[in-house]
């Protein structure tokens, strides 16, 4: 067993300075006769690597990954949550550094700078996003950032009042009423306008003075984007907190930052830019605020300080508000985070830079207007008025989006997600992301497809 | 220039902001082959973001240089040993993160059809099955990213199992005082209250301590939490007894199983009546720490709480795998996607090379090199309980600190003057000064011996230079920083005016 | 630096102090607490206008890696709020019975006072616990 280095001879060495004649003794010492299991675990036999890798190899070759992953995959234009993106072959390379992936939690600053000094840069570049001046070192995922940020929101308000607004993913939704089902709250929704934006008529009815936060996505789960100013507004002036969600971030390259735009809070999912998309996951969950809630945050947070020779380094700090000191009353049990996927963003962000990361939201910008006209003259109009950034809900000629995606993946184009998934009425209408990776014949293509199934 | 100062040729880098140089990038982006579009000129408000964030200005050789830079200021699994108790910092096998990257599994999307994922489900089921196995439990969600959420996830399971049993009143769950900070805080965010019990006085939880928080709170015991073996790398030897005790007042049974690497074909959790568990699929089964995560908490269960098991689960029909969302008892899902899947492909291919007898070779050779470490420092540094324990070992600095004034931190942080990362400290809290071991089986005997001679070393220093020991470390790259400063006046972000 | 144990000040089994002053009372932590405590990184204490109740928490101080709640010697309406320890915890450290003080209150009930230890009474109790 290559992982387990003692020989025959190590072993015997051992147990006699333990001072038992054999392992089964020890155990027998420990394990109390009535729980211990006699017999032997029912499980495939073990395999050597070249085995190994065959088998999963053949695991592997019963899915249908999309192109680029593949080069002759399905062209895909699925997001829905999960955007992916061309990751530099940099960012695996660090990544891939043993330095980082193999280390632990950074509770020993000494060493530990490298993890802490890259966190410290993610919360940073977290923080330029949103236009808020405090980010934490990372959430599970947007889901769980969200229902951490409304959790966090009623505890800062002492309100009791959650609203929803429309066009929020339907899993985020779900995970924050799964979060909130012991909780005293009372959770309402604020129904989405003709033009695929929350209603804000709706909104100014459904707030009230125990309203604690208002959730809205943008741009949504229907890729429109929200004027959150406005929303803001009428949320502020009832005294209840703004949450923002983000799940694809790019979009923050030419949208107005949530923290000028109002948020108090903005979470943000950030693996569409951090790794190849992986079933969706590990994710990276992206939590920013402004510094009055410092003492609020769920999770870790590294703040830079110096050592006793006066030189600049970074510790986990405000460790007070996390479950392994204040226990019952943290402010969340959060304790792993997604640590080495935050890198994998910090690194790929890094390298874009400040002139890349604009000029790629406008790229993708561009490529997404050319796919909506394009798919307009096919026959899928888009399904609002407000404007969209990545992703388009279009309307499908035949009526019926499930089946125009499944006879699209038959010609091999993943087209998109049905946006019934978020609503039932939805469900003639298509969601289309668009990324950085296709080019003109692609959404030709997929115009193309979609107009012959339907 | 970043790089001013090396040391030993390690080169410090300045954060990545005070690098570079306006307009410069290390982006490569495709040529606009559609008409370009403005958003700041055809779009709304909403579009018009007007300063762009304050990214940096940096090629790709920086970047490179910067975080290959930043690595070496870290200690790791491939530089040395982490004795760090509770953690199980295991070798992670390089064969695991070639099977992660493989593009039949990054390649997917969540959104796919479900016909196209038939691998992934495959995967998905065999691991599921295989945990199952190992715990004797009935069937395990994969969803949850960490052990925390997995307790979060197993409590709102017992909370929805008491809700349709007539329970809503019970409300408490029962902890011993050595349990992870995590376990009272998951009780929390399910309005549970978190009922404290002490340790007995052999290490291990009396089921007459339990027996008496049942009847003292009649009608009111949702359930327990159980470490096992607890934070004092100790076998609850009276687990069953406990089980039924708490059975019996109505509770649902709760393992914390982030100590499963002591038990793997020795204890079957599910055999022992134990009703539901979280597994560490980062500790027990080699899936990388990091840095702080990823991880992935999978949670097993019994009978009672398979129904509230979070959608989707994959489910079999025959030969044929899908998505099953139709579980109108679940509690719904806790997080989006299904799960952290690239975690998920690398425990698989752990399971899948070790096999049963590897597994439990690997629990066995865990438990013995704890022991081992116990007996060769047990004459200087003093255990907790003197017993045979398993995959971990508390000793304490009460002798030391007695004899010399050196503590616990003080030793912790001059064994990294010894090439190794200090161990758990002050914890479990029952245990005062704490230095808590957990060599894990990947670790060779003459690793251990030297970790022991480095501690014993160390010991005898506190007598004839007991400064030399307090003002540790002294060779790592910063020397102790100071975390009062960090919390009083937080810095949590660079800005320009903070660049020297 | 002030003395370790003042003699005008009257103590807790929870090491908070009290100067009482006719019918008000400042409040404050002893210098055995702070020594406990360690170097203080946040104190958060109550409103004025809030009621604090007779050994019942009215606050917290957190040291880089403890949380400890505050105990009210005695019970009354918060007069005044130490506010600069918001910025500069430190002062708690420094001189813990005049700059590190924390709350003044207005008595609620007068007799409670005799229930609090002397200076050489805390002393003893020190001892005795050590």
């Amino acid at each position: 067993m290559r992982y387990i280095p003692h020989t025959e001879a190590d072993v015997a060495r051992m147990l006699g300075v333990v001072g038992v004649g054999s392992v089964e003794e020890l155990f027998a010492q420990i394990i109390p006769d009535n729980v211990r299991l006699k017999g032997k675990l029912d499980l495939p036999a073990g395999m050597d690597e070249a085995s190994l890798l065959s088998h999963l190899g053949e695991l592997g070759s019963r899915n249908r990954p999309a192109r680029p992953a593949v080069a002759d995959g399905p062209l895909s234009f699925l997001g829905a949550g999960v955007y992916p993106h061309a990751i530099p072959s940099a960012v695996d390379a660090l990544l891939s550094r043993s330095e980082f992936y193999t280390s632990y939690t950074p509770y020993q600053p000494e060493i530990s700078q490298g993890t802490l000094q890259a966190v410290f840069e993610f919360q940073t570049i977290t923080s330029e996003l949103m236009g808020l001046p405090v980010a934490n070192a990372s959430m599970y995922d947007g889901s769980t950032a969200c229902a951490e940020a409304i959790l966090m929101a009623r505890r800062l308000t002492g309100r009791p009042g959650i609203l929803l607004a429309g066009g929020l993913h339907p899993e985020y939704a779900e995970v924050a009423r799964t979060y909130m089902t012991a909780l005293d709250v009372e959770l309402g929704e604020v129904a989405l306008g003709e033009d695929g934006t929350p209603d804000l008529a709706a909104l100014d009815a459904a707030l009230s003075e125990r309203t604690s936060c208002v959730v809205v996505q943008t741009p949504s789960y229907l890729g429109t984007v929200v004027d959150v100013e406005a929303i803001a507004t009428r949320a502020h002036a009832r005294g209840a907190m703004v949450v923002t969600v983000t799940p694809e971030p790019l979009a923050l390259g030419v949208m107005r930052a949530p923290g000028a735009a109002g948020a108090d809070i903005a979470v943000g999912e950030g693996v569409g830019l951090a790794i190849p998309p992986s079933l969706g996951a590990p994710a990276v969950g992206l939590l920013a605020t402004r510094t009055e809630h410092v003492r609020q945050i769920p999770g870790r947070l590294v703040g830079e300080t110096v050592d006793t020779d006066g030189r600049r380094g970074y510790v986990l700090t405000l460790a007070t508000r996390e479950q392994h000191i204040r226990r019952e009353k943290a402010t969340s049990n959060i304790c792993t985070n997604q640590g080495l996927i935050a890198l994998a963003f910090t690194i790929h962000l890094c390298l874009l830079g400040r002139r890349g990361f604009e000029e790629l939201a406008r790229l993708v910008y561009a490529k997404a207007r050319y796919a909506s006209e394009r798919l307009a003259a096919a026959g899928l109009p888009a399904r609002f008025s407000a404007p969209s950034f990545n992703e388009l809900c279009v309307r499908v000629p035949g009526g019926d989006a499930a089946r125009a995606i499944t006879r699209a993946a038959e010609r091999g184009v993943y087209a998109g997600v049905s946006a019934g998934r978020l609503a039932p009425a939805l469900g003639d209408c298509l969601l289309v992301a668009v990324n950085e990776m296709h080019g003109k014949a692609d959404i030709d293509r997929l115009a193309d497809t979609l107009k012959e199934v339907g | 220039m970043p790089g001013k100062h090396p040391r030993a040729l390690l080169h410090e880098s300045r954060p990545i902001f005070e690098q570079g140089s306006p307009g410069r990038s290390g982006a490569s982006l495709p040529a606009l082959d559609v008409p370009a579009r403005d958003p700041a000129v055809d779009g709304p408000a909403a579009l018009r973001r007007g300063e762009a964030p304050h990214l940096p200005e940096v090629s790709e050789v920086e970047v490179t240089r910067h975080f290959t830079r930043l690595s070496r200021w870290n200690y790791a699994i491939d530089l040395g040993m982490y004795p760090l108790g509770s953690c199980t910092m295991k070798y992670n096998p390089k064969v695991n993160e070639r099977a992660a990257r493989m593009p039949g599994f990054a390649g997917l999307h969540p959104a796919q059809p479900e016909d196209t994922l038939e691998g992934a489900l495959a995967l998905m089921w065999g691991l599921e099955r295989a945990l199952c196995e190992i715990t004797g439990f009935q069937r395990a969600t994969l969803q949850p990213a960490a052990g925390a959420h997995g307790e979060l996830t197993g409590l709102m399971m017992i909370r929805a199992y008491h809700q349709d049993h007539g329970g809503k009143a019970r409300k408490k769950i029962i902890i011993p005082d050595s349990a992870h900070g995590t376990n009272p805080a998951s009780c929390t965010l399910n309005g549970f209250e978190a009922l404290g019990i002490k340790t007995g006085a052999g290490g291990v939880i009396d089921a007459s301590a339990v027996r008496a928080a049942c009847a003292a709170h009649p009608g009111a015991i949702a359930g327990i939490m159980i470490t096992n073996p607890s934070t004092l790398g100790l076998f609850e030897t009276q687990i069953a007894e406990i089980t039924e005790v708490v059975h019996a007042a109505g509770g649902l049974c709760y393992m914390d199983g982030a100590n499963l690497n002591a038990l793997m074909g020795k204890f079957r959790p599910g055999d022992a009546g134990l009703d539901v568990m979280h597994i560490n699929l980062h500790k027990t089964f080699t899936t990388p720490h990091g840095g702080g995560g990823p991880g992935a908490g999978p949670v097993a269960v019994g009978a009672a709480l398979e129904p509230y098991l979070p959608t989707p689960m994959v489910a079999r029909d025959g030969e044929r795998l899908r998505w099953d969302f139709a579980r109108p008892r679940s509690i719904g899902r806790v997080r989006a996607g299904s799960s952290n899947f690239g975690m998920l492909v690398r425990a698989y291919a752990y399971i899948r090379e070790m096999g049963g007898p590897g597994l439990t070779q690997a629990t066995e050779m865990a438990v013995l090199n704890a022991n081992y470490i116990r007996k060769k420092l047990e004459d200087v540094y003093p255990v907790a309980f003197d017993r045979p324990c398993m995959h971990e070992v508390v000793f304490s600095d009460k002798k030391l600190k007695k004899e010399t004034g050196i503590t616990t931190l003080d030793v912790a942080k001059r064994l990294m003057d010894h090439g190794f990362h200090p161990p758990t400290i002050y914890f479990p809290l029952v245990v005062p000064g704490a230095l808590m071991i957990e060599p894990t089986e990947t670790e060779p005997p003459e690793a251990l011996d030297e970790l022991c001679t480095a501690l014993r070393e160390i010991a005898a220093e506190a007598v004839t230079d007991p400064d030399k020991v307090h003002s540790a470390p002294h060779t790592t790259g910063l020397r102790r920083l100071d975390e009062t400063l960090a919390a009083r006046h937080p810095r949590l972000r660079w800005t320009p005016k903070a660049a020297e | 630096m002030s003395a370790e144990y003042p003699d005008d000040l009257l103590y807790t089994r929870e090491h908070e102090w009290a100067r009482v002053d006719g019918t008000r009372a400042v409040i404050g932590i002893t210098r055995f607490a702070v020594e406990q405590l360690g170097d203080i990184t946040q104190v958060d204490l109550p409103k004025e206008g809030d009621s604090v109740k007779k050994d019942e928490v009215f606050g917290t101080v957190e040291s880089v890696k403890a949380v400890s709640d505050l105990f009210a010697p005695l019970s009354g309406k918060v007069l005044k709020v130490n506010d600069p320890l918001k910025d500069s915890p430190e002062y708690v450290n420094d001189d813990c019975y005049d700059e590190g003080w924390m709350v003044e209150i207005e008595l609620s009930v007068e007799s409670e006072k005799a229930g609090l230890m002397s200076a050489k009474q805390y002393k003893e109790f020190l001892e005795e616990s050590a």
